[in-house]
């Protein structure tokens, strides 16, 4: 159980995803402007990492034992085909939440946030439950990472930032400066 | 045209009499007995290294700031306090790269004072932090001649400094981290330890932080939520493992606590506006130096703790926002689609 509890603190925190590890930087680029659209995206990334977990768990324990080479590719296909099979589900099922996450489950199918983490789970060789705590924690990390990202912009978009680092110049020195306050957390738990 | 008898004008009639640059120099103020300290400590080097930082603060400040920045005394607090979290030794190059960096990424670039979102002191040191781990990390031994340079000062941009006489010491903190010993608490009220410049006499910030409260230039609630949280926190592991964690008055006066709570973690720009978001800001900052001094690869953890919850204060001014007096919540989508 602590076990558990370690992985998904250190996904989350010590190794976020987005800051120290610099995986789903569009995302986090992209869809940041708004705190509230950066939230949805985040529940969207949780969501998807989830089915990501389950999809790269039943594929290296029960399909690829024998042809770890197609690993990559039929991580892909599997995962972005059952994304947008569950989409549609929910399209049907439940409109409020489609509405909720909306565009962001096909854009985010294909990210390179979703494939890591089903690397990174084969090659540490998590089991069901370790890889669904690795992903929840994956998925708080790149949520928190989003809205931290967006609640700052909001704010310095009343700001009389220079013209040479308005836009996008402004938001990767953002992104930089998080980065370097999330060092801190680098070896978290190694020296204990 | 004759000067009128009756002067109109909108509200405010009443004024204080602060200002920026007077709140400003009133903290650079009080930030001298701390660099006399320091002095006195690390001798000439203690001077060179504020001296470097604080040039490279003022630089980005007067060709990049708007017009009459210079004079209002923010980027000289910013190079002094930079100037104390660095280690006496280093070369000055790096501390006078370290203010630039800090004032023209961490400030200039978002607009100038009053508009960033990181302490820009912290951003230059987590810089440095970054890209030189080990001058920021050598720290020379206490006593010996105070005259002599405490490390190669002088050392050419981009050389690698020449080690002196190779008579290094290990702050408390990392003694305690990697040897398991600890120091006098004695030695840590009054300073008499290794360390950086401005992480060694704890007396004498608590006394200018008090004063700076008694004035209001500060707000309290900030260093004494993040003294509380760290009390409380290391003495409940004390109680657990007396052995492995180090008592809550160790934790108080070692490291760049004292200097971190009262001058870097209070700026005015980079904390909350909400009275409870400052209580939830100094909470976080105390939980997370426990959690990176304790368990964390680093010995001290208050920079990222401060520079982290800096990046948490837009999100907690937008959650304490205080709701405007008979005014009620908007329904949520979800209760509307429902009726």
């Amino acid at each position: 159980m602590g076990d558990l509890v370690w992985i998904l603190l250190s996904a989350m925190v010590v190794n976020n995803f987005t800051l120290a590890l610099f995986l789903g930087l569009c995302p986090f680029m992209g869809v940041s402007a708004r705190v509230e659209t950066a939230l949805r995206m985040g529940l969207a990334n949780i969501f998807v990492l989830v089915i990501t977990s389950l999809c790269a768990w039943l594929l290296n324990s029960f399909v690829l034992e024998h042809a770890p080479f197609l690993r990559i590719i039929s991580f892909i296909v599997v995962i972005a085909s059952l994304v947008q099979i569950v989409e549609m589900a929910i399209k049907k099922f439940s409109p409020v939440l489609f509405q909720q996450l909306g565009i962001f489950l096909p854009l985010i199918t294909t990210n390179c946030a979703i494939l890591g983490l089903a690397i990174f789970q084969t090659n540490r060789g998590y089991g069901l439950f370790q890889g669904l705590a690795f992903a929840v924690g994956a998925g708080l990390g790149l949520t928190l990472a989003l809205v931290l990202m967006a609640s700052i912009r909001e704010d310095s978009e009343r700001a009389t930032v220079p013209s040479l680092a308005r836009g996008t110049a402004l938001v990767m020195i953002i992104a930089g400066s998080l980065s370097l306050a999330f060092m801190g957390f680098a070896g978290l738990g190694s020296a204990t | 045209m004759s000067d009128p008898k009756l002067r109109i004008s909108a509200s405010p009639y009443l004024l204080g009499g602060d200002s920026t640059p007077r709140i400003m120099w009133t903290v650079v103020a009080t930030l001298v007995p701390i660099v006399a300290a320091s002095v006195w400590f690390f001798g000439p080097s203690a001077l060179l290294i504020q001296g470097a930082a604080v040039l490279g603060a003022l630089l980005p400040e007067r060709f990049a700031g708007r017009r009459g920045t210079l004079g209002d005394g923010s980027a000289v607090i910013t190079g002094v306090l930079l100037g104390l979290t660095l280690p006496p030794g280093m070369p000055l190059w790096m501390a006078f790269l370290g203010g630039f960096f800090g004032v023209a990424f961490g400030k200039i670039i978002f607009g100038g004072l009053g508009q960033n979102v990181f302490n820009p002191a912290l951003l230059g040191r987590a810089f440095l932090q970054a890209a030189f781990p080990v001058p920021i990390t050598t720290w020379p031994a206490t006593g010996g001649d105070w005259w002599a340079l405490r490390g190669d000062n002088f050392a050419l941009p981009l050389m690698s400094p020449q080690v002196v006489d190779g008579s290094t010491g290990a702050t408390p903190l990392g003694l305690h981290k990697f040897e398991n010993t600890s120091s006098e608490i004695g030695d840590l009220l009054i300073g008499s330890t290794s360390g950086s410049l401005g992480e060694t006499c704890g007396v004498l910030i608590l006394l200018c932080g008090l004063f700076l409260a008694w004035k209001n230039y500060l707000n309290w609630r900030i260093p004494a939520s993040i003294f509380l949280t760290v009390i409380v926190f290391s003495g409940v592991l004390n109680l657990v493992d007396g052995e492995r964690y180090p008592g809550p008055l160790f934790m108080l006066f070692s490291g760049g606590l004292m200097l971190g709570a009262i001058y870097m973690a209070t700026d005015m720009v980079t904390s909350p506006t909400t009275h409870p978001g400052c209580w939830i800001f100094g909470a976080g900052i105390g939980f997370l130096v426990v959690v990176i001094r304790m368990w964390g690869g680093l010995p001290e953890g208050v920079m990222y703790a401060i520079l982290f919850m800096n990046a948490f204060v837009p999100f907690i001014n937008r959650v304490t926002r205080p709701r405007v007096f008979g005014a009620r919540k908007p329904p949520t989508p979800s209760a509307e689609a429902k009726a």
